[in-house]
C-alpha cells in the first residue's frame, strides 16, 4: 500500500461546500447517530464528498470536521486511513478500480492492468493526459465467481477480457457509459454457468429416487 | 479486592487494577512504552506481555487486562501470572526486535540517549543483535512548533503524545495518520501545537522522536547536576528539577508532586532557562550626571544609597516587592524599612484588593489544587486559568473528564480546553449570581462542593474589594463554606504574592503600590518590574537579577540572584510553603538578595538581626510559625470568608480582564528569553489570524 497523504497544496481547491441536495442528505445522515456520537458520521459524509468532488480535498476534510464539530486532525486520520477515499484528483470521467486479488489475478487481472497502463497511465492514481481517466489496483471487490472484474464509480463490470475493458474505457472516455451494461460482460446474467450445466443434469429428484429403490 | 499470584508471590489488590499495576504492587517491573498512569490505555506497544496460567495460550498485554478479567482455576485456585517465564522472555525479545526493525541506530546523536526507555529496555529485555537486513523505513520530520524538535524516524507509535494532547492538554491537535508501516505522528498540516503544556510531550515520548528544540545537542543527561526546586513562573509552585552543567542551567523538567502539578509543567516553566543567561545584572550600577548607568563597586553603591536615605524624610521611603521575590528577602526588606521608620511597603504591584487583615482564607486557594477533583461545580471569575495557571487548567479539564462538571465563566470569553457556560463579562453577571439569578446558580447551589475561583483580573481597580466580597457572599450563599469544604479560591499569578501577604508586606494605611511609587523620595524595588514606574519622582534602588523595566528606571542597580540561584521560601496560591534550592551561582558580582539587604542595613546603621540565612529563617519562623512546615498548608479560617461575605457594597458595572496579557512574557526572566519571545510572536500571529477570520 502506498503512503497516503493529502495532495499537494497546488492542486487543492481553496474551499468546499456540499451542494443543496447533499447538504440536506448530510444533515439527515448525521441524525442517524446518537446524540454526542455525531462524529461517527464522518465516513458517510466523506464518501459523499468524494461522490460530489471526485476526491477528498483538504478543504472538504475541514468542512466535514467543522460540520461534525471535531478536530481537523481526527478527520484527517479517518480520511488517510481508508483507502477508498481518494486523496488526489482522479479521472473526471472514470476512475477504474481493478480487482487484483487472487481469483481475479488468476483469471487475468494482470492483463487488465496492462491495458490500463497502456491506455491511461503507467502508474496507478495518475491521470491520463486529458485528466479524464485514472486507475488503481484494489483488494477483493467480492465478485470472485465473475473474475476478473473492475469497479467504476458504484458499478461493477465483470467477466472481463482485455478487449472488453478497452471497449469500456472507450465508452467512458467518450461519454457513452450508458452503452455498457453493468455486471457480467460475457452474456451471463449473474454467476450462473456460462454454457450448459456441467453437473446435476436431468431430474435430480428422480436420480435420488432410483438410488433408493 | 482480588487475590492474584505474580511469579509465585500472592498479593491482594483492588480488582480494577490492571495486571501491570498489580505486578508493580508485587514489586515486579514490567517493561512498557505506550502505557502511562495518567493517560488512557491503548495497548499498542505490546511490550508489557505476560503469561497467564491457564489463560489463553498466548501472552497477554498486562496493561490492558484487569485482575477481575482473570478466572479462578478449575479447583478454585487464585489466578496466576508469570512475568519471567520463557514465554514472556521470548515474546519480549520478539516485540523488541520488531520495534527496533525500523528504529534508527542513531543513539550517539540522539538527545534522548542516556534517558531513553527504548535504549534501556532494549538492553534489558531485547536480543543481543538484529536479524533484519532489509532497508529501514524513513519518516519525514514534522514541524509541530518552536519548542519540540521531531525526529520522526525514531517514533515507535506508542501514541502517548496523541493521548496527552487530547486528554490532558485538551487540544486535539496531534494525531496518527496513515496506517501500518506508514503510520506517522503529526499535527494537521504541520501547524504548531497551541497548548501551553506541550513541553510535556518531550518527557512522555519514550524514545527520541520528540525532544526539546532549545536544548538540542546542548548536554547529555549524565553530565548534568540535578537540583530539586520549585517553579516561580506562576503562583502554583510546580515541582521542578533544575539540571545544570557548571554554572549554566541546561534544562528544567518536572518532578512529581501529586498535590500541585502531578507531573506536568507549563512551557514557560520548562523553557525559561535561556532567559537566565541574558540581560543579567552582574555588577552594581549607579546613574551618573548624564543620566547613564555606570558600573561601580558595591561600597560606592551602598554609599550613594546612604546619602539618598539621609536626605529623605522617613515617611517618604518606600519599597515594592516584585513577583519573583522569596519570602526571606521580603522579610528582610520589611525589617529594613521598619528600622528606617517607614511602613510604605507593598507586594501587590498590580494593586489588587487583597489584604492580610481580612484573614488568610481571603487570599488563598482554599479548596487546594488537588481539591478541584473533589469539587462538583466550578465558577471562574475574572481569570483565564489557561494562561494564569496552565497546570491548574489541566486539573480542571481532568475533573470534567471524570464526569459531569458544570463550569461557568465570568470575564473574558476565551478559548479553554473544556466546555463552559459563559455567564457574562463582568460585575453585573457576578452580582446577578450572588442574588441567586440565572440557571448556573442552580448548578452551584445543587453542588455539594462548589468551587468559586477569583482571578487577579477581577480584584484590580477600586472596586476589587467589593468583587472579593461578592464572590465570598456567593460562595457562602451556595453552601460552599463549611467545616468540611471551603470553596472560596483566589488564583494568584505571582509566585511571591501569597508569601508577601503572609508576612504582611503591605502598608497598613490603605496606600497602594502606585501611591508608593509616586510619593517616595527613596524607593526600593525588589525585582519589581510589572509596575508603572513613569510616575516615580525619587531615588530608585533596584535589587534584582535582570535588566528590565525596574533597572531602567533605577538610580542604583544592585545585582541579585534569580530563583535558580538561591534557596528561599515561596508560598503558592494554595498557601503551601515550599522551598527552592540553589542550582548554581549568580553571575559576576551578583549576590543573594537577603545578603544584599543585610549588608546594606549595616551601612545604613540599622543592622538587621541575622548574619546567616539560617538565622533569618529562625526569626521568620518565630514571627510567622507556619513557615516552619515546608510543603504544608496552614488552612485559612472559614469565619474570615463569612465575615467577608457580610460586607457588600454597590458595584459599578464593568468587565473583568485577565491579568495576563501575554502568557510567555510575564516576568523579567521570560522577557529575556529568546524562546519565550518566539513563542509569544507565534501566539500573537495566531490570535490576529483568528481575529481576521
Amino acid at each position: 500500500m502506498s503512503i497516503r497523504r493529502l495532495a499537494e497544496e497546488i492542486v487543492q481547491p481553496s474551499t468546499f461546500s456540499f451542494n443543496a441536495d447533499n447538504l440536506t442528505w448530510a444533515k439527515k445522515a448525521i441524525l442517524k447517530y446518537p446524540v454526542g456520537r455525531e462524529q461517527s458520521a464522518i465516513v458517510p459524509l466523506l464518501m459523499r464528498v468524494q461522490e460530489q468532488e471526485g476526491w477528498v480535498t483538504r478543504a472538504s476534510i475541514e468542512y466535514v470536521a467543522d460540520m461534525l464539530s471535531m478536530p481537523y486532525i481526527r478527520a484527517l486520520e479517518i480520511a488517510v486511513f481508508y483507502t477508498q477515499f481518494q486523496l488526489k484528483p482522479v479521472g473526471t470521467k472514470a476512475h477504474i478500480q481493478i480487482c487484483g486479488t487472487t481469483p481475479c489475478m488468476l483469471r487475468g487481472a494482470e492483463e487488465l492492468k496492462a491495458i490500463c497502463r497502456k491506455r491511461i497511465h503507467c502508474y496507478p492514481f495518475e491521470r491520463n493526459a486529458e485528466c479524464t481517466l485514472s486507475w488503481e489496483e484494489v483488494e477483493c471487490l467480492g465478485g470472485c465467481v465473475n473474475a476478473p472484474m473492475i469497479m467504476i464509480f458504484k458499478d461493477t463490470y465483470e467477466d472481463l477480457t482485455p478487449e472488453r475493458l478497452e471497449d469500456i474505457i472507450d465508452a467512458f472516455a467518450s461519454g457513452r457509459r450508458e452503452s455498457i451494461p453493468v455486471g457480467p460482460q460475457n452474456g451471463r446474467h449473474s454467476s450462473e454457468p456460462l454454457t450448459d450445466l456441467a453437473l446435476l443434469k436431468g431430474n435430480i429428484l428422480s436420480v435420488s429416487e432410483k438410488k433408493q429403490s | 479486592m482480588a487475590k492474584i499470584k505474580i511469579d509465585g508471590k500472592e498479593i491482594e489488590v483492588p480488582g480494577h487494577y490492571t495486571l501491570l499495576q498489580a505486578a508493580e504492587e508485587a514489586g515486579v517491573e514490567i517493561p512498557r512504552f505506550c502505557f502511562h498512569e495518567r493517560l488512557s490505555i491503548s495497548g499498542n506497544c505490546r511490550m508489557c506481555l505476560v503469561e497467564v496460567k491457564g489463560g489463553p495460550p498466548k501472552p497477554v498485554t498486562s496493561c490492558a487486562m484487569e485482575v477481575f478479567d482473570l478466572r479462578l482455576g478449575s479447583n478454585g485456585e487464585i489466578p496466576e501470572i508469570f512475568t519471567n517465564s520463557p514465554m514472556v522472555k521470548k515474546s519480549r525479545e520478539g516485540v523488541m526486535e520488531f520495534l527496533l526493525i525500523n528504529h534508527p541506530l542513531d543513539c550517539p546523536i540522539c538527545d534522548q540517549g542516556g534517558e531513553c526507555d527504548l535504549q534501556d529496555q532494549a538492553i534489558t529485555y531485547g536480543r543481543r543483535r538484529s536479524r533484519y537486513i532489509e532497508n529501514k523505513r524513513v519518516v519525514k520530520d514534522k514541524y509541530i512548533g518552536p519548542l519540540i524538535k521531531t525526529v520522526m524516524t525514531r517514533c515507535i507509535h506508542c501514541t502517548r503524545c496523541v493521548r496527552f494532547s487530547t486528554e490532558i492538554a485538551g487540544v486535539s491537535e496531534v494525531g496518527l495518520v496513515g496506517r501500518g508501516e506508514d503510520a506517522e505522528i503529526t499535527t494537521f498540516l504541520e501547524h504548531a501545537i497551541t497548548s501551553e503544556l506541550q513541553g510535556n510531550l518531550i518527557d512522555l515520548c519514550p524514545v527520541g522522536a520528540l525532544t526539546a528544540r532549545p536544548y538540542a545537542f546542548h548536554a547529555r543527561p549524565w553530565e548534568l547536576n540535578k537540583t530539586e526546586s520549585i517553579d516561580v513562573m506562576d503562583a502554583l509552585g510546580s515541582a521542578i528539577r533544575i539540571d545544570t552543567r557548571g554554572r549554566e542551567v541546561m534544562r528544567i523538567i518536572p518532578r512529581i508532586n501529586e498535590s500541585v502539578n502531578e507531573e506536568w509543567i507549563s512551557d514557560k516553566t520548562r523553557f525559561i532557562w535561556d532567559g537566565l543567561r541574558t540581560q543579567r545584572l552582574d555588577r552594581p550600577y549607579l546613574r551618573n550626571q548624564e543620566g547613564r548607568l555606570t558600573a561601580i563597586s558595591w561600597e560606592q553603591a551602598f554609599a550613594s544609597i546612604k546619602s539618598a536615605i539621609s536626605k529623605a524624610k522617613k515617611k517618604r521611603i518606600g519599597a515594592i516587592a516584585g513577583d519573583l521575590a522569596t519570602v526571606e528577602e521580603m522579610y528582610a526588606l520589611k525589617l529594613l524599612l521598619k528600622s528606617l521608620g517607614s511602613e510604605n511597603i507593598d507586594c501587590r504591584q498590580d494593586g489588587v484588593s487583597l489584604d492580610p487583615l481580612l484573614g488568610r482564607s481571603s487570599y488563598i486557594f482554599n479548596p487546594t489544587i488537588a481539591g478541584i477533583e473533589e469539587s462538583d461545580a466550578f465558577l471562574i471569575v475574572g481569570s483565564n486559568p489557561r494562561f494564569e495557571a496552565a497546570v491548574l487548567n489541566a486539573r480542571i479539564l481532568k475533573r470534567q473528564n471524570m464526569g459531569t462538571y458544570p463550569i461557568g465563566v465570568i470575564g473574558e470569553r476565551s478559548e479553554l480546553p473544556y466546555a463552559y457556560d459563559y455567564l457574562g463579562a463582568g460585575t453585573e453577571a457576578l452580582s446577578n449570581l450572588a442574588v441567586g439569578q440565572g440557571a448556573f446558580f442552580n448548578g452551584l447551589k445543587k453542588a455539594e462542593k462548589p468551587l468559586i475561583m477569583v482571578g487577579q483580573g477581577a480584584l484590580v481597580g477600586k472596586d476589587g474589594i467589593k468583587i472579593l466580597q461578592l464572590a465570598a457572599k456567593l460562595t457562602n450563599y451556595v453552601g460552599g463554606v463549611s467545616d468540611k469544604w471551603n470553596g472560596f479560591a483566589v488564583l494568584h499569578t505571582a509566585a511571591s504574592r501569597v508569601g508577601g501577604l503572609d508576612i504582611g508586606f503591605v502598608s497598613k494605611s490603605g496606600i497602594t503600590a502606585a501611591d508608593i511609587v509616586r510619593d517616595s523620595s527613596v524607593l526600593f524595588l525588589l525585582g519589581a518590574d510589572e509596575i508603572n514606574l513613569s510616575t516615580k519622582k525619587g531615588f530608585v534602588i533596584y535589587i534584582g537579577s535582570h535588566g528590565d523595566k525596574g533597572a531602567h528606571a533605577a538610580d542604583v542597580v544592585l545585582p541579585a540572584s534569580a530563583y535558580t540561584e538561591k534557596t528561599g521560601f515561596y508560598v503558592n496560591t494554595e498557601g503551601r510553603v515550599q522551598m527552592t534550592n540553589r542550582a548554581g551561582f549568580a553571575p559576576g558580582e551578583a549576590k543573594e538578595d537577603w545578603a544584599i539587604l543585610r549588608a546594606l542595613s549595616d551601612v545604613l546603621g540599622h543592622r538587621l538581626p541575622f548574619d546567616s540565612l539560617h538565622a533569618l529563617r529562625l526569626n521568620l519562623v518565630k514571627d510567622y510559625p507556619h513557615f516552619g512546615a515546608i510543603n504544608e498548608i496552614m488552612p485559612g479560617k472559614i469565619d474570615d470568608i463569612i465575615a467577608l461575605s457580610r460586607k457588600i457594597g454597590t458595584v459599578d458595572n464593568y468587565p473583568f480582564m485577565s491579568s495576563i496579557k501575554d502568557f510567555y512574557l510575564t516576568n523579567p526572566i521570560a522577557r529575556a528569553s529568546a524562546v519565550m519571545a518566539e513563542c509569544s510572536t507565534l501566539a500573537h500571529s495566531r490570535s490576529t489570524q483568528i481575529k481576521e477570520e
